[in-house]
Order: structure tokens, then sequence, then C-alpha cells
């Protein structure tokens, strides 16, 4: 009987026992895979898992210690992002690397041409510009500024510049984390039609349906190494979530809790200075409730959370804390009406790098005479403190007197949280309180805030993961172009519909 | 190539390189002397005799340390706060001129009273100095090494200004000065028979006082978390351009007190060359120390020594005394890179 | 006001400006270069001195001038590789490393001038670029002579001016030094090398400062002294910022600056002028440039990544 199984595809990508440290730090530990043309390979793994570094060392932004790496048969010259944009290899970054004030079409020529040469023949470039859109489905305005498009957007004109390149294997890190539902669903739609045209495709994520949804095969790192290989048709998404954490996974129960006060009120607020500003918010923050706020990064989040901690004051309408309409904000009033601000970028805004744990551990409460008369600091008290805060939220570190620069993001993400909890906050805002923390260090977040709200704080949870605003909110606003849906029960929502929110369907019919 | 962080620097990495950078720049004297024609080992021993020599020599450097302790301290404590002050000049010139407003009789009171007077109104003076570019950054997004270095030329040209006008000796003969100081006005020297003032102790203190507002004050720490992290300090609840302003006044006004302690401690009248760049000088002294109020002191004692011995060094062994400046130039960039060393290896990518 | 009329209206005062303006648009073209790059140079007072000391040694010893402007340009290269190995490649403060520079450069300078010339008490001079009409243009009224009777490195100027913006513009080497200073990152993964760019850019910029420098020495006056360049540097710097970052504008700039200084020059020479002393006038250009920057910071066209040193890899 002849042999009917269609000979196998050839291998486009070929990595063998890649190696990697930094420092103490071993990221990849002799990792090998492989992809073939025509094929969408997941790379699964938490946050931490090695995943970004792998596709780093492919793509020449790190060299690897050991192993090689073969594109389409030939080797690759490790360390050079110009050896593997000429091997066919296209990298759309997480963090888009597009210069905003430049358009599209600029973007898409940088580096194309030799530097010593006169002309740049745009005409030519947008004209195939055009062509690959059509083909892939990416729409795109080749004269627009970038800081003019949206996230969804800006995504596109990653993907063309690895089209625009003709890229053989391209490599997308966690590509829908800023998307809505639907945005998500074009972006297969286009890669569906890269495998087509014969690409391979590196599917990076950390999201369980995705990877089922758009991936023929699956690795699974954890902790630097391979944890495991599977087509995804043998598969399904519990398998492969223990795979990647090595044990059973669950989700946190959400034990009812007893609902108080309102604790904070937006009123009809309004702000400015914000793209986009929030127009005419009305939200309740009830104590004992989580409340999830879920949505696109760059719907209005910012302004909102920028309201919360202080940092800046409504054009109209009222913000009212404990029964009283708030005249006069800033951070520090804030910190004083005992709101607890977990902020979005703990290393910009959330800690300062080169002071030390005790001293990021008081900064909100310098001023307290715990740690403070007039004027004198006691430092003995702000230690102590701090170690306090180091044993209750087993915070790995030198000690109080270490730079906080030196702690893992997790790490630096317990003191932020301990230093807030600690002072029983009545209001807690958490803003992307789990986002780059590895699966340890985001079950003990996601446990505190559970006891705080057990506790009866009024808590706002702002995520871009609409898996965890489902698991762990009482209620959930979804909010879009800084407008804000009404609060949908726990259980209520589907993630579709939820999605269509997301992209700013339903609010046209909602009063 | 890349910078990596270390995370635990051990003792030698935090000495050696800035002790290399050190061991360069005397290696850097010894060429230039030879480029120069002369004995490196000579022109080196010349240095040294020169600032360190002779009873005369030290007092020389103590003297002329004393306004380096003063501008290193003015731009150490603006620098921490990503102040850019390179106005020293302007401000040390303020200082110098409220000195001569006021002290020369339109205050005619006693030592006691007189002295402080004179040196908080100097202080005031550099303090607004300073806070006027402080304020244009704040308000308008203005950088502030660009107005505070054309403040510099335009100070420089007031005091030519009234000196030939308004503050004339009327008993001076051709060079442009000021009249003397009133005998109430000016600093006592330390000890009778010593060519030192009180100046000299005046910034000792200021640097102690200085390390002391940095480590145990809140306002220390304020102004050192707007330097290291803006974003975190002002989210944390600090008021950054309150604090900025705080710093501006406090920077400008030590710078002041080097006009001050120049005009009431040492030549006792104000002429348009009291400074040879003190200003400019201070900020090579702030990043030697790293930033580091009681390293200003070492410092400056450090810069001094260069400057004085260079001087001696001259006259006797023929070398430009713009060796001294080279060197010092030379010892900044070294230091910065040595400090950076001392915290980060370069590393393959 | 009959006197500043009096003023504007004489060839002399156009001629002087666009004299003024020269090496001013040498000096911000360069800075514009490495600000464009994303890179801050204060060192360009200093360089600005080394250019001038180094073009006039150069023909003091013999060269021909178009030689020793070659050798302002090396000598300011020298010092901009010297800034760019340690902002661009260290990532050193970029502050201090500028001043640094500016005052090794300057120390340099007055240095090697006392040792070749040691004991002198004016300086000795050179023989100078001479003015050169363009035929048929320098005849145009008013603004032939101004524009079109100046000395061949002024006409230098004007092409460098134009080279500058064609360059930024419409080549794919001015797009990747215009994206190197706004998003390194972009440039890294289009396989361009982020070092690369920046250092050349501070380089060559810190080369056309060296130039700006000696025009002083080779074209405007025909000696060195101390205390030349005077904080030419520094007002480049702030018209830069004047400018927008664009070549164009910043050459305007520099016109309308060198005419404020021609006026005030010319001044001093009338009865108003008698009345007031003399340094009010020479104060007059530093105050200028500060209220211009009052006027012209916005944040908006500053290269969005200026001054921040980039750290492959740090993602």
């Amino acid at each position: 009987m002849p042999d009917l199984t269609p000979p196998p595809r050839p291998v486009a990508l070929r990595l063998s026992k890649i190696t990697k440290r930094f420092g103490p730090v071993l990221a990849n530990d002799a990792i090998s895979l492989e992809v073939a043309e025509g094929e969408v390979l997941a790379l699964l793994g938490e946050n931490g898992a090695g995943k970004t570094t792998l596709m780093n060392i492919l793509f020449g932004h790190y060299t690897a210690d050991e192993g090689s790496i073969e594109v389409l048969g030939a080797p690759l010259p490790p360390g050079q992002p110009r050896a593997a944009l000429e091997r066919g290899i296209g990298m759309v970054h997480q963090h888009f690397t597009l210069a905003e004030n430049l358009t599209v079409l600029d973007n898409l020529l940088l580096g194309t041409r030799s530097l010593w040469q006169a002309r740049q023949h745009r005409s030519a470039a947008r004209h195939r510009i055009e062509t690959l859109a059509d083909e892939y489905g990416l729409a795109v305005n080749p004269d627009a500024r970038i800081a003019d498009l949206s996230v969804g957007e800006r995504q596109r004109v990653e993907i063309l510049k690895a089209l625009y390149r003709e890229a053989r294997v391209l490599i997308l890190d966690e590509p829908t984390a800023v998307l809505t539902p639907q945005e998500a669903d074009a972006l297969f739609a286009t890669l569906r039609k890269a495998v087509a045209h014969g690409l391979a495709v590196i599917f990076i994520s950390h999201k369980l349906h995705e990877v089922m949804a758009i991936a023929d095969r699956v690795v699974v790192l954890r902790h630097g190494r391979v944890a495991g290989e599977v087509a995804t048709t043998g598969t399904d998404a519990t398998r492969l979530a223990a795979m990647m954490v090595g044990a059973e996974v669950s989700t946190p129960m959400l034990a009812p809790a007893t609902e108080g006060a309102i604790a904070m009120r937006f009123d009809r607020v309004v702000t400015e200075g914000f793209r986009p500003d929030l127009s005419g918010v009305t939200l309740d923050l009830v104590g004992g409730r989580i409340t999830g706020l879920a949505g696109v990064s760059g719907n209005g989040q910012a302004a909102l959370a920028a309201l919360i901690s202080g940092l800046a004051r409504p054009i109209s309408g009222e913000v009212i804390v404990a029964g009283r309409t708030v005249a006069d904000w800033s951070p520090a009033l804030a910190v004083g009406h005992g709101i607890g601000r977990i902020p979005e970028d703990r290393h910009h805004t959330g800690t300062i790098g080169d002071f030390s744990l005790a001293e990021n551990a008081v900064i909100e409460r310098i001023r307290d005479p715990r740690f403070s008369r007039a004027g004198w600091i006691d430092w003995r008290a702000a230690r102590s403190h701090a170690e306090k805060l180091i044993a209750s939220y087993d915070i790995r570190c030198p000690g109080p007197d270490a730079r906080i620069r030196l702690l893992s993001g997790g790490n630096m993400q317990k003191l932020i949280l301990g230093r807030v909890l600690e002072e029983n906050p009545a209001i807690i805002l958490a803003n992307q309180p789990v986002r780059g923390l590895d699966i340890g260090a985001v079950r003990f977040v996601q446990e505190q805030l559970l006891k705080a709200r057990q506790r009866g704080a009024a808590i706002l949870l702002i995520s871009e993961d609409l898996e965890e605003i489902m698991a762990l909110s009482d209620v959930i606003h979804v909010i879009s172009e800084g407008r804000l849906s009404p609060g949908f029960a726990r259980g209520s929502m589907q993630p579709a519909e939820l999605g269509l929110w997301m992209a700013g369907q339903g609010f046209d019919h909602a009063a | 190539m890349r910078l990596e962080p270390i995370a635990a620097p051990g003792p030698a990495r935090r000495i050696l390189p800035p002790l290399v950078a050190l061991g360069a720049t005397v290696l850097l004297a010894g060429v230039l002397a030879l480029i120069a024609g002369a004995d490196p080992l000579a022109v080196l021993g010349l240095i040294v005799k020169g600032a360190l020599g002779s009873k005369f020599a030290l007092l020389e450097t103590l003297n002329r340390a004393t306004p380096l302790i003063f501008t290193g301290l003015a731009v150490a404590v603006a620098f921490r706060a990503r102040l850019w002050n390179i106005g020293a000049e302007a401000q040390l010139y303020a200082g110098a001129l409220m000195t001569v407003l006021l002290g020369t009789g339109a205050l005619p009171w006693p030592s006691a009273i007189l002295i402080p007077v004179l040196a908080l109104a100097a202080m005031l003076a550099g303090a607004l100095m300073l806070m006027g570019p402080a304020f244009l950054k704040l308000r308008f997004g203005v950088d502030e090494v660009v107005t505070t270095l054309l403040l510099n030329f335009v100070m420089l040209l007031l005091v030519s200004m009234l000196l030939e006008g308004p503050l004339k000796d009327p008993m001076g003969m051709g060079w442009p000065k000021s009249p003397a100081l009133l005998k109430e006005a000016r600093l006592p020297r330390i000890v009778d028979g010593l060519r030192l003032h009180w100046g000299f102790a005046l910034a000792l203190i200021a640097a102690v006082g200085i390390w002391i507002l940095d480590r145990k004050t809140v306002a220390g720490f304020e102004m050192r978390a707007v330097g290291a992290g803006e974003a975190a300090a002002g989210f944390a609840g600090i008021r950054v351009p309150r604090v900025v302003m705080l710093t501006a006044a406090l920077s400008g006004g030590l710078a002041a007190l080097a006009g001050f302690s120049e005009v009431a401690g040492l030549k006792g009248n104000l002429t348009s060359d009291l400074s040879p760049g003190y200003g400019y000088t201070g900020i090579v002294v702030a990043m030697l120390a790293a930033l580091n109020p009681l390293g200003v002191v070492l410092a400056a004692l450090f810069v001094a020594a260069i400057f004085v011995g260079a001087d001696s060094m001259s006259r006797a062994a023929g070398v430009p005394t713009y060796i001294a400046d080279i060197l010092l130039a030379f010892a900044l960039l070294a230091m910065v890179l040595a400090l950076t060393m001392t915290r980060y290896r370069l590393r393959r990518a | 006001m009959n006197e500043i009329v009096d003023i504007l209206i004489s060839a002399s005062f156009w001629i002087a400006m666009v004299r003024i303006a020269s090496p001013l648009i040498f000096a911000t073209l360069g800075e514009l270069l490495c600000e464009r790059a994303g890179v801050l140079n204060l060192g360009i007072e200093g360089i600005m001195v080394a250019g001038a000391f180094a073009g006039w040694f150069a023909a003091y010893s013999g060269m021909d001038l178009w030689s020793a402007v070659a050798v302002a340009f090396a000598t300011g290269m020298v010092f901009g590789a010297l800034h760019a190995l340690l902002t661009v490649l260290f990532g050193l403060s970029q502050h201090v490393v500028g001043i640094g520079i500016t005052l090794l450069a300057t120390s340099s300078s007055y240095f090697a001038y006392r040792l070749a010339l040691p004991e002198v008490t004016s300086p000795p001079k050179i023989e100078a670029f001479q003015t050169w009409p363009v035929p048929g243009l320098s005849q145009i009224p008013l603004i032939g002579p101004a524009l079109f009777d100046q000395t061949p490195l002024t006409y230098l100027a004007y092409l460098l001016a134009i080279l500058l913006a064609v360059i930024l513009v419409r080549t794919p080497l001015g797009l990747a030094i215009r994206a190197v200073g706004e998003n390194p990152a972009a440039v890294e993964a289009q396989g361009l090398s982020v070092t690369g760019l920046r250092s050349g850019a501070v380089i060559v910029g810190s080369g056309l400062m060296a130039v700006g420098g000696a025009f002083l020495t080779l074209s405007a006056f025909n000696s060195f002294f101390f205390g030349m360049v005077n904080g030419r540097g520094w007002i480049c710097i702030a018209l830069v910022v004047f400018g927008a970052w664009k070549p164009g504008k910043a050459v305007a700039g520099a016109f309308l600056f060198a005419a404020f200084d021609a006026l005030q020059i010319r001044l001093q020479q009338t009865p108003l002028g008698a009345h007031l002393p003399y340094q009010i006038f020479l104060m007059l250009p530093y105050l200028l440039s500060i209220l211009a920057l009052i006027l012209t910071s916005r944040r908006a066209s500053v290269p969005a990544a200026l001054m921040q040193p980039f750290r492959k890899g740090e993602r």
C-alpha cells in the first residue's frame, strides 16, 4: 500500500541547544525546537519562562552562550539583527519598535536601503506596501504618523514591516495582549494567510485558548527549559496548563464577602489632558467588592487610574470619598484619604530603583509620625517597617538596605503591595498588578487582593487580561474610549459579549 | 556591546576604577610635561611641593579650596536632583555683589550681626539667580543648562558695568574695583597670624550640614527622591515643583556663599576677576566626589592642590598653568566613566 | 528710533549680520545633527575653541587656508569621537560628559597656544580668507553684497545648510538618523546600528562645530585670542531649540540672532549708545537667547529619544 501521508514540510527554522545566562540566572537551558514552513508553532509559557529571551536570541538582540540556529537550512550568524533580517526572520515585538514621529512609510523604509544611497525610492515602496496590505488584509495608510495610529493599527504596521522585508519566519511576541477579541480574530486571519503563503509562524503566548485556536503545534517552556511538545489536535487547555506550571492549576475561588458602604464614588467625571479622556464616567467602588475594569489598554484606564491616584483632577463632575466631595486633590491627599495605589509601572512610578527597600517602603508615608518628626527621619523605624514587610510578604532580597533595582519584578511588586496593604486602605487601586510576574507571584498578589476584599476594602482592578478580570471581579465594567459600560455581575457575561463592549459596541445603545 | 548591571559589587570593583582614573590623570600629567619639554617627574614633584610643600603653600591650598567646597556643594546638591546648574559662576558673583552692596557702609552694624546678615543676603541673591531658571524649566520646559550658562555671561557683564559705575571705588586707580568692605564685615582669621579665614570653616560646616540634610531630613530625602526617580517621587506624594525650587534655592545659595567668602574673607572688595571659574570648577569637584557632600571637601582640596601646585610649578618649570585645567577636565571624564564601571560591566550582547 | 532705521538701511549692517551668523550656522547645524540623532552635545563651546585654535595654528604653521579648515574639522571629529565613546557606548550622562569635553577642549587649546607662543603680548596675525564676490549675485541691491560678497567659508555654510536639510529628509541615511533620535529600538529592529549612527552623527556634528570655531580665526578675525568664542556655543544650543530641530529654521534663527548682535554693536556708536554702558549692549544677545528659548520651548518637536542612552537588549 503506498504511503499516502503527505511528505513532511521543509524545516524553516531549527534551534539547537540554545543556552543563555544573565549573571546567575539561566534564562534558556539547552532549548531545541523546529518549525516547518507553513506551520504555526506556539511557544507557551508563563512570564519568566524564557520565551522572549529565546526570541530575542533568534532575532539577534542577544547572543546565545551555547547552541546554534539554522534558518532555511543555513546557519544564522548570532547577535546581529541585520543577519536575521537578511535570512528572513521577521519579528513583531511586544513593545512596538516604531518611531512615533515618523510615518508608516518611513518606518517601513528604515534600514531597507543602503545608507550610502542617495535616493529612497518612496513610490516603489509605497506601491509594494499597498500590494502587501491587500494580500494579507492589513489596511494601513502609508502616510499616517505612527503617533496618530491606534494600537491595533500599529501592530499591523509591525507585521507589514516583517512582510515588506520578505520574512520567511514570522515571530509574534504576545500579540493579542493589546487587542480586543475582534482584533485578535483579524490577526489570526492574517496569520492564516501568511501560513498559506508558506511562512513559518512562531506565536508566543501565555493564553491557552488562543494557542489552541491558532497553533498547529505547541512547545511549552518552563523555567527556561522545554517542558513538552505536542500537536494541538492531541491535547487540550488543561493539559497545556499543567505542562506550563508543572502542576494542576486552579483559579482562585471567590468566597462571598459582605459588601459595605460606597467608599469612593465618581459622578459624571470628565478629565482633560489624557488620550482618551474620561467623558462623564460614573462609578461606585463599594467596600468588600472587587470592581474589575476590562478593556484594551489606552481606552481611558490611564485617566481613571490617575484620578484615583491623585495625579489628576476632574474638570467637571465630582469625586466623592467616604461621603464627602473632594475639593483639593493630590497624591499626598489620596494617600491621606486611605487610598492604596498599586501603579501600573513598578519600575517607573512604583519604586525608585536606586533607593533601598527601606526607603521605598516608607516613601509614601515619610511625613507620618511613625517615620519622621519635625523633619527628622527615624531610619530605624523605617528599616524595621521594611523588615516587617519582607517577612510578611516573603520578599526575597539581600536586606532592607539593598537597592530595590536588584530585586526581581515579583519581589518588587510584593514590596509595593506590602507597603500599600499594611496601611489597611479602605480603597485599593490595583493597576495591572500581575503583569510580567511569574505564576507564583501572580498567585500571591491575587490572594492578597482577595484577603483585602474580605477585610472590606473597595478594590478597583484594572487589567488587560480578560480572564483575570472575569475570575476575580464581583462586578465588571468595560471601558472604551473614555466611556464606562454599566456594571455586569460576576458570571453574567461571556467573554465574547464583553469583547463587543471592549470594541465600543453597546455604548451607542446604552442611555 | 552592552552594559550589564552588577548585582553586588565587591570592594575591589568599587575601589579599583576610581583609582585607575586617578592614576591615568597622573600619567597624563607626565605626558603633558613631556610635550611641554619638561621633565615629567620634576613637574609632578613641583606640583606636589607647590601645593603642600610649605606652610604658605598649604594655607594657599586651603584658601583656594574654600570657594570650591561651596560651589562643589552647590553643584552636587543640584545635580543630585537632576537640576543641571551650570550657573554657579553667576550665583557666586550674585553673592559677592550682595556682600559688597550691603557691606561697604550701608549697614553700620557690629560684626556679630553684620556678618550673618551679609551671608544670608548673599545666599538669597544666589538662590534667586537659580530659582529663575528653575522656574522657567518647570513652567515652560526651558532647559536649565542653557539658561544658567547664558546667565553667567550676563552676570559678568553686570558686575563689570556696576564696577565701572555705581559701585566704583572712588579711591581706586585704573583697575575697576569696588570700595573696600567695612572692617566689621570681614571674616576673621581662624588662627591669628595664619592666612586662613573663617570662610574655610564655614565651608566645612556647610558640607557637614548638607550631609546631614541628605541622610537625616525629610527635605533631603525628597530632594534625593526627585533626582533618583521623579515620576515615582511624584506618585508617592512628594511635591516635585516645590522640591525643585527648594533645591534651586539651596544650590544657588551655596554658590553665592563662595562669593561671600571670597569677598568678606579673602579679598575685602569686589573686582571683575574675583572668580577664575570657580563655578565651572565646582562641577569637576562635584563629579569627582560622586555628588557626595563629604567627598566634595576632599575633592575640593584635591582640585585646589592641583591649581596651587600648577601655579607654583609653572613659575619654576615653565609649563603653562593650563595643564591644571586639562588634568581636571580629564579627571572629570575619567571619574565619571570609573563610577559607572563600579556598577556595570561591559558585555557582548 | 531714527538711529535704528539708519543702521538697518546701511549695507554694512547686513554684511556684518551674515558674517556674524556664519560661525553660528556651522555650529548650530553641527549641534542639530547630534541632537536629531538623540545626543545632546554640550562640548560645543569647547569644540569651537579647539576648532578656532587648530585652524589658526595650521594656518600659522604655513598650511593653506582650506587645509587649515580641514585640520579644524578633524580636530572637532576627535573630540566628537571622545564624546561618542563616553555617551553612546558607555551611556554616561550627556550633560556631564559635554561639560567635561568643553573644559578639556578649551584648556587643551589654551595650553597648546601657550606652548606654541610662550611670550606674546599681541596675538600674531595670519592671512585670513578674503571676501570673494559671487559674480552677478553680489550686485543685487541691499541683499547682494550681504549674502554674496562674503568669504568662501560663508558660502560653504550656505551649501552645508542645504546639504544637511536634503540629507535629513530625502536620503536613507537621513531617515536613519532621524529615527535613531526618535526610537533607537526601531532602528535596531531594522538591522541598523544605533551606536554607529549616533557616533557618526556626533563625530561629524562636532567636526562642523569646530569649523564654526575656525571661521572666527580664519575668516572673521585673523588671529586667535583667549575668550574668543565667548559663549557662542551655548547660544547655538538655544538656536537649535529655536529652530525646532530643523536646519532651515535654525539657520533663520542664526540670522535673526546675528542681526540683533550686529545691531547692538552699531547702537553703541550712536548718541543713544553713548548714554548707556556698553555692557548693556553686550548683554542683549544672551538675554535674547533666553527669551527665544522661553518662547519656543515647545516639547513637541524634541527628538523623543534625546538624552536617553540606548542600552541594547534592555527591554
